[in-house]
């Protein structure tokens, strides 16, 4: 873009606005959104999918037969409570506070640990019950789009760890902030899509 | 303008990428907990006799929590990046909307249209 000042008497002087420099990461935020809105597609597509054969049972167990809503309420509080103590280790590491900021990521990851340990129970005792994902379109839909779910959990635990020994290592540093925002993002975004599963498959389950 | 001018412009933009304090944090947590232990207890107890009208409610309760966690845990607003965030969010809805109504309505007239007894093979040529 060229921009131009002229005054009476004196030659036009052109100036170039190059691109001006952006600071490294500043387009972090942005794109780790994007992607989490790309995710969020995929995630429709699983619901879309359990939506339309949620009802094929093939003459297989249904929702009623094998949902313990108990232990969902249980593991939903987990991930609830996993949000929250995010939100304070987000809190300390803006306060500049490396061993609190780790010992809330700690806490984070335990509650983590826990939602997929009673999810694991939980899919344990339904293959147990010969409720496997092969037995029916419901159980196949099901199976993807809580495992996926879960499998995104997966990755968030084994990304916490790793940027717990980042900031064990190098501190609160500009980038490692830039890190722990991201999974932010990410950690929060997967409890904006446990509400969607535990309203649409479980308790939607329970009054079919 | 300027290009300092431009570059002060542009480094307060992305400055305002906000955390919230505690009190939104708990804000969010003590109406998510509300907003999930309602449909919960609604579907556990059966309070609401008629069925349809429990899984509108709890659907409802899923879609204010889901804009709880995007205020107070997300921090979504319009000023975020410039609005691009906001724009992104804006789109991906309207392809979910599409995806699942048009999916649900779609496969829902085809079942209804494949059951055994609502056409007659008689007739069938």
């Amino acid at each position: 873009m060229a921009s131009t000042a002229t005054a009476a008497g004196t030659e036009p002087v052109f100036h170039l606005e190059e691109e001006h420099a952006h600071a490294e990461g500043s387009s972090t935020m942005l794109g780790f959104w994007l992607y989490l809105m790309s995710d969020c597609l995929i995630f429709a597509m699983l619901f879309a999918a359990y939506g339309v054969l949620g009802g094929n049972y093939a003459a297989g167990p249904a929702p009623k037969d094998l949902f313990d809503l108990n232990l969902v309420a249980v593991n939903t509080a987990m991930l609830l409570f996993s949000s929250i103590t995010y939100g304070f280790a987000m809190l300390t590491m803006d306060k500049g506070r490396v061993a609190a900021t780790q010992a809330w990521l700690a806490v984070t990851g335990l509650f983590g640990l826990a939602f997929l340990s009673i999810e694991l129970y939980e899919f344990a005792h339904m293959i147990h019950e010969g409720a496997t994902p092969q037995r029916s379109a419901f159980l196949s839909s099901f199976f993807t789009l809580v495992g996926t779910h879960g499998l995104h959990v997966t990755f968030g635990i084994i990304w916490l760890v790793t940027l717990m020994v980042q900031v064990a290592r190098f501190g609160l540093i500009e980038a490692n902030r830039r890190r722990l925002m991201c999974l932010s993002m990410f950690w929060h975004f997967l409890d904006v899509i446990w509400i969607g599963v535990f309203t649409f498959v479980y308790l939607m389950g329970m009054l079919r | 303008m300027s290009a300092h001018d431009h570059a002060a412009d542009h480094g307060h933009a992305h400055g305002g990428a906000a955390h919230g304090s505690l009190k939104t944090y708990l804000i969010g947590f003590v109406l998510s907990v509300i907003l999930t232990a309602v449909p919960f207890w609604l579907v556990m107890t059966g309070a609401i006799d008629n069925k349809q009208a429990t899984a509108i409610v709890i659907m409802a309760f899923a879609a204010v929590q889901i804009v709880v966690h995007m205020v107070f845990f997300l921090h979504m607003n319009t000023a975020s990046e410039g609005g691009w965030s906001m724009l992104a969010l804006i789109f991906t809805l309207i392809l979910v909307v599409i995806v699942l109504t048009g999916s649900l309505w779609v496969m829902y007239h085809l079942n209804a249209n494949m059951m055994p007894g609502l056409h007659d093979m008689r007739e069938m040529p």
